[in-house]
């Protein structure tokens, strides 16, 4: 006979926070495998297939490209568009993750009812599966990196760091929004319009050394400055970022999960009533 | 309502030589849900309602201190009219729903095969549905390897359909698959909630056959049916909840002459149909 469950009302709104992550642990395959079919089906009705993994982000990137040598009335070089594909794919990794896991819980609705397990798992899997469309985009900004003629240094490796970091911010904000999404279904209509303008407040389309003025609030203010900044420092231009930004984005990237894991976990239990 | 507590309903299970372990225990359990009043809660409703002062949520008392002991190896079928809380209280010993109010102890892993649908995921192929819902009941993949051919075999779809996506299945096929999944994930405690409707009459016989054979192996079932001749069938003992308190409980054709007594309905071809 195996373990013993006891069921008891939550305590201050929070489950057991020892055994929970026990839990979520030992079901860790079950969030990797649920992320592999769902890459595995979403291209399968389409004539290029996986390949579009690699084709969006790359389209995207060489119409932003355009949007800003049209706006700034040069061209830019190959120097910007490795600085606009880096940020734009670290980017469109952070916003599908995040609005596809405000989504996470809502759409898995038959499961909820179905089975006891910890529902932190859903927007995980759904950071994962972005995650997962992510990593081949790498690859593409390799080779563009390299026929940019940008440099090639170990410090580029410093780039892990606010690539990690952006991985738990999104998964904070993820789970946030996966509970604030089952009492404000609206959430999920405002998101694309948040993300986009969030992207133009980050330093994507722009340079980090650009902000000045009355715009400097962007340094401290938007969680994204300092990931995406010293990601383009590390990655495009081959050098150690700015321990600042290192700082500030792993405060903001904390914070993001604090709270994320807080608000699904105190409203957990009322989610199988809410769907 | 009875005047048998809880304690002097369990004197009246059978008398075995040796009592057997104890499965599951549920002292004075109340469930609360607060339901929103919304179909579609989103931000512009619930301020209209906070402008014009009604309330958003109302409160459900699903169940109302319901307590029980039940033994290893007890087959228990559940009668009660709709809406009664049986759902609530199959989801509750499932860990799905926590407790507002008391305590729920289980001994060992929890099977549930629940009424709503199975957590299944329509897009994908059986196998894939078999992988995902063994990873979020919590077993590993090599157990599920080992237990594939086994789930496969008993619910007779045939190789082909196990590879196809779940939308192409019938009703039929749907149950059949998700009974299998159930039965042998080897649980210790079996939830089954009116989930066998939809099978043919060979395969509910032998789903019936699948769980005499759980039972003599000292694992416990809860049945919740309509069909009142498989709780007599089937039942080593029977409860019968209304209006989210466990009425009477004992020797299953008692509890279910009673409860016919109360519906005012006869053994009738009807009432006697059906899991």
């Amino acid at each position: 006979m195996s373990d013993v469950q006891v069921y008891t009302p939550f305590r201050r709104g929070l489950p057991r926070l020892g055994p929970y992550a026990r839990e979520v642990w030992a079901r860790r395959q079950f969030a990797l495998e649920l992320a592999r079919t769902e890459i595995r089906t979403e291209n399968t009705g389409t004539g290029l297939g996986q390949l579009w993994l690699v084709l969006n982000p790359l389209l995207l990137a060489f119409v932003y490209y355009v949007l800003t040598s049209i706006l700034s009335g040069s061209p830019g070089g190959a120097a910007r568009l490795a600085h606009i594909m880096a940020g734009l794919f670290l980017y469109y990794f952070f916003s599908s993750a995040v609005i596809g896991g405000a989504m996470s819980i809502l759409s898995s609705s038959r499961l909820i009812l179905n089975t006891a397990f910890p529902k932190m798992l859903l927007p995980i899997s759904v950071v994962l599966v972005s995650f997962l469309r992510f990593l081949p985009s790498l690859g593409i900004y390799a080779v563009v990196h390299v026929l940019a003629g940008q440099p090639v240094r170990w410090q580029m490796l410093w780039g892990v760091v606010p690539l990690a970091l952006v991985l738990v911010f999104a998964t904070g904000l993820a789970m946030l929004l996966a509970t604030v999404n089952l009492y404000f279904r609206d959430t999920k209509s405002f998101l694309p319009y948040t993300m986009r303008v969030w992207l133009y407040l980050s330093p994507v389309l722009w340079l980090p050394e650009q902000v000045r003025g009355s715009l400097a609030f962007l340094r401290w203010a938007n969680p994204l400055f300092p990931l995406l900044g010293s990601w383009s420092e590390a990655v495009v231009e081959g050098r150690a970022p700015q321990a600042w930004m290192l700082g500030a984005g792993a405060a903001w990237a904390v914070v993001a999960l604090l709270v994320g894991a807080w608000a699904l976990l105190s409203r957990e239990r009322e989610f199988a009533v809410r769907l | 309502m009875s005047s048998l507590s809880a304690s002097e309903a369990f004197l009246e299970t059978p008398p075995v030589d040796v009592p057997a372990p104890l499965s599951v225990r549920v002292e004075d359990l109340h469930v609360t849900y607060r339901a929103s009043l919304e179909r579609r809660p989103t931000v512009a409703r619930r301020l209209r309602r906070l402008g014009r002062g009604e309330r958003v949520v109302r409160e459900v008392h699903a169940l109302r201190g319901v307590s029980f002991d039940v033994l290893q190896g007890q087959v228990v079928g559940v009668v009660g009219a709709n809406g009664a809380g049986k759902s609530t209280l199959m989801r509750a010993l499932a860990g799905i729903l926590p407790p507002t109010q008391g305590r729920i102890e289980v001994h060992g892993r929890v099977s549930t095969l629940l009424a709503l649908g199975v957590g299944f995921n329509a897009k994908l192929t059986g196998r894939q549905n078999v992988t995902l819902g063994g990873l979020a009941a919590g077993l590993d993949r090599e157990e599920i390897a080992r237990r594939y051919t086994e789930i496969a075999d008993f619910a007779e779809l045939g190789e082909d359909f196990m590879d196809m996506p779940m939308l192409t299945y019938s009703s039929g096929m749907y149950a059949r698959l998700a009974f299998s999944v159930a039965v042998h994930m080897e649980p210790d405690i079996l939830i089954v909630d009116e989930a066998l409707s939809t099978g043919d009459a060979r395969f509910k016989e032998k789903s019936f056959a699948r769980m005499q054979e759980l039972c003599a192996q000292a694992r416990t079932i809860f049945l919740v049916s309509h069909g009142l001749s498989t709780i007599t069938q089937l039942c080593t003992e029977a409860m019968w909840v209304d209006k989210g308190a466990l009425v009477e409980r004992g020797d299953p054709a008692k509890v279910v002459s009673a409860y016919r007594r109360f519906l005012k309905v006869g053994a009738t071809a009807v009432t006697q149909e059906d899991v």
